[in-house]
């Protein structure tokens, strides 16, 4: 069971601001999520899921980059190419 | 009081492409953002696609480093937010790394050998880069290029067995050494090594610096570390646990804003990459000779001593080059390069492969055969070091002793010369009559004037003690 401390500090950990009364709330539909995942563990067919399915790789061959115009086309502001952002440290 | 450090040592592998995704990792003279697509940059619905070059280099690190590998590893997401890392979080491994429990041996303080524990290596992605612009408009703000976002990385963790700053500067060494003899990294790109480093007092609370860059940088931030640790002991205050930053402009450790509790990363499975089972591949792993078996191989095949030995395979394009110009006299050969063409090299802040082993091979030719003298090969070093510091083409050592006339005075000459000297100087043949010991030397240094340097004074001087032993007889 999660409590409400623990939503507390996932939604901290997440960066989503939540208010008080809404904890309860979450609170309730996070344990109502995770029940779904006992409903889960209790199906046979689930198994290991598929072992087999291992090394999917990639060879180190050079595909083109996005033109810097699209890179940058989302972004709320820039300087130069540089994508411009909350000051950190 | 005794120092305990242990080392986190992120490498850049030298491959073309991200861990993730096709974008180049050869970014250098590129503006920002410019090697980015919809994986590196995040975009909703992208996948990452695992190079499957970062992995075997990856496995030849953990091979050489006498490492275990896993049957099966995976990757996991490492959870915070941060403006360098788009996706909200880093792919990483966490629980169950690509190998585990190696051994590097070093050489202790002491010049014995000791064994530096391994504890693992894992394969990360890096994050992208800040820049913090300075000026009044700007305060508020970073500014992000994700160029770097996804560049392949292995972390390489070491057990707290360090003793030292300079230790932790031997282990490095013989690390980035090893990297680059396995040929999966270069050393010289910007931000090709980072370093975190765990150092404790025994007894005392243990502080974690973070992101020194430089292999300088590590000695200094340990050794300012342990006298801030000491001073503070010697004060009776106990040891903060914390994160500390350190400045390498400054030469020292900044504590960093409160991040005191452990943050929870909530690693878990990355869903979006399958494991790994590539244990079987260290069978189609070849390693290259490394530096230990270099070194025993140069003292015994070129019969160099152990130090010169050391020197030249402490960098792997320096044991190139030492093996292409060794030739016929391979002890000669050791000591230019090791005694004389280092130092040059370092004088001018000039790179090893900036010096073609052609001409330096000329260069030994006229030393070898005694056509210059060890002053005037040094003569020429220095012009054709300098023409290539200044962006000319070099010159042929033989072409710039010919052009200088720096070729050893024939026998002729030099009697010529000492006959010429001696009758100059009546007053130093008579002072060397009355037994004055200084007056031969006079007269060698006059003669060596005389032949600015091409002749050894040991010649002269034998030719003009003749002179003057005939002209008493
Ligand atoms: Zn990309």
């Amino acid at each position: 069971m999660i409590s409400e401390r623990e939503v507390e500090s996932i939604a901290k950990l997440a960066d989503i601001r939540i208010q008080k009364e809404e904890l309860g709330e979450f609170t309730v539909q996070f344990n109502a999520i995770l029940e779904y995942f006992d409903v889960l563990d209790r199906v046979e067919a689930a198994g290991e899921g598929r072992a087999d399915l291992v090394n999917v790789f990639r060879e180190d061959e050079v595909r083109p980059s996005l033109p810097v115009e699209d890179v940058l086309a989302n972004a709320g502001s820039t300087e130069e190419t540089f994508i411009k952002g909350p000051r950190v440290m | 009081m005794k120092v305990i450090i242990g080392l986190e040592i992120h490498c850049q592998l030298n491959t073309d492409t991200k861990l993730f995704c096709g974008c180049s990792t050869d970014y250098r003279d590129d503006p920002p953002n410019t090697h980015v697509c919809p994986v590196c940059l995040a975009l909703p619905g992208a996948l990452p696609r695992l190079n499957t070059k970062a992995v075997e280099y990856a496995l030849r690190v953990a091979k050489a480093l006498n490492l275990e590998v896993a049957e099966e590893c995976e990757f996991s997401r490492k959870n915070y937010f941060y403006p360098d890392l788009p996706k909200g979080y880093q792919i990483t491994q966490y629980d169950r790394p690509l190998a585990e429990r190696g051994v590097v041996e070093i050489e202790a303080d002491d010049g014995t050998p000791k064994e530096v524990r391994i504890t693992r290596i894992h394969l990360e992605e890096d994050p992208g880069r800040l820049v913090h612009r300075s000026g009044r408009d700007r305060a508020g703000y970073s500014l992000v290029d994700y160029n770097r976002s996804g560049i392949p990385l292995i972390e390489i963790v070491t057990e707290p067995d360090l003793r030292s700053p300079k230790e932790a500067r031997r282990f490095l060494n013989k690390l980035r050494n090893t990297l680059e003899y396995l040929e999966v990294f270069d050393g010289e790109r910007e931000g090709a090594i980072r370093v975190d480093a765990n150092i404790s007092l025994v007894g005392h609370n243990r502080v974690e610096c973070k992101n020194i860059s430089s292999y300088k940088g590590v000695e200094k931030a340990l050794t300012f570390e342990i006298t801030r640790q000491k001073n503070q002991i010697a004060r009776g205050h106990e040891i903060t646990r914390e994160t500390r930053h350190f400045n390498e402009g400054r030469g020292i450790t900044m504590s960093s804003r409160s991040k005191e509790e452990e943050t929870d990363y909530r690693y878990f499975p990355e869903p979006d990459l399958r494991p790994l089972r590539v244990r079987d591949w260290l069978d189609d792993i070849t390693l290259p000779e490394l530096p230990d078996a270099r070194k025993a191989r140069f003292v015994a095949q070129y019969g160099i001593s152990h130090n010169h030995a050391r020197t030249l395979t402490g960098d792997m394009k320096l044991a190139n080059f030492y093996e292409k110009v060794a030739g016929d006299d391979p002890v000669l050969a050791a000591t230019w390069v090791a005694d004389t063409l280092l130092g040059e090299l370092n004088y001018r802040d000039m790179k090893i492969d900036r010096v073609p082993p052609a001409h330096f091979a000329d260069l030994l030719a006229l030393v070898r055969v005694d056509a210059i003298t060890d002053r005037s090969g040094v003569d020429a070093l220095r012009t054709m070091l300098d023409e290539g510091a200044a962006g000319e083409e070099m010159e042929l050592p033989s072409a710039v002793v010919d052009r200088f006339g720096l070729r050893k005075a024939a026998g002729d000459e030099f009697d010529e010369v000492a006959a010429q000297v001696v009758e100059a100087h009546p007053d130093a043949v008579a002072d060397y009559h009355n037994g004055k010991g200084g007056a031969l030397n006079f007269l060698v240094g006059q003669a060596m004037r005389e032949t600015r340097g091409r002749a050894d004074a040991r010649d002269l001087g034998r030719r003009i003690k003749e002179l003057l032993e005939n002209k008493e007889a």
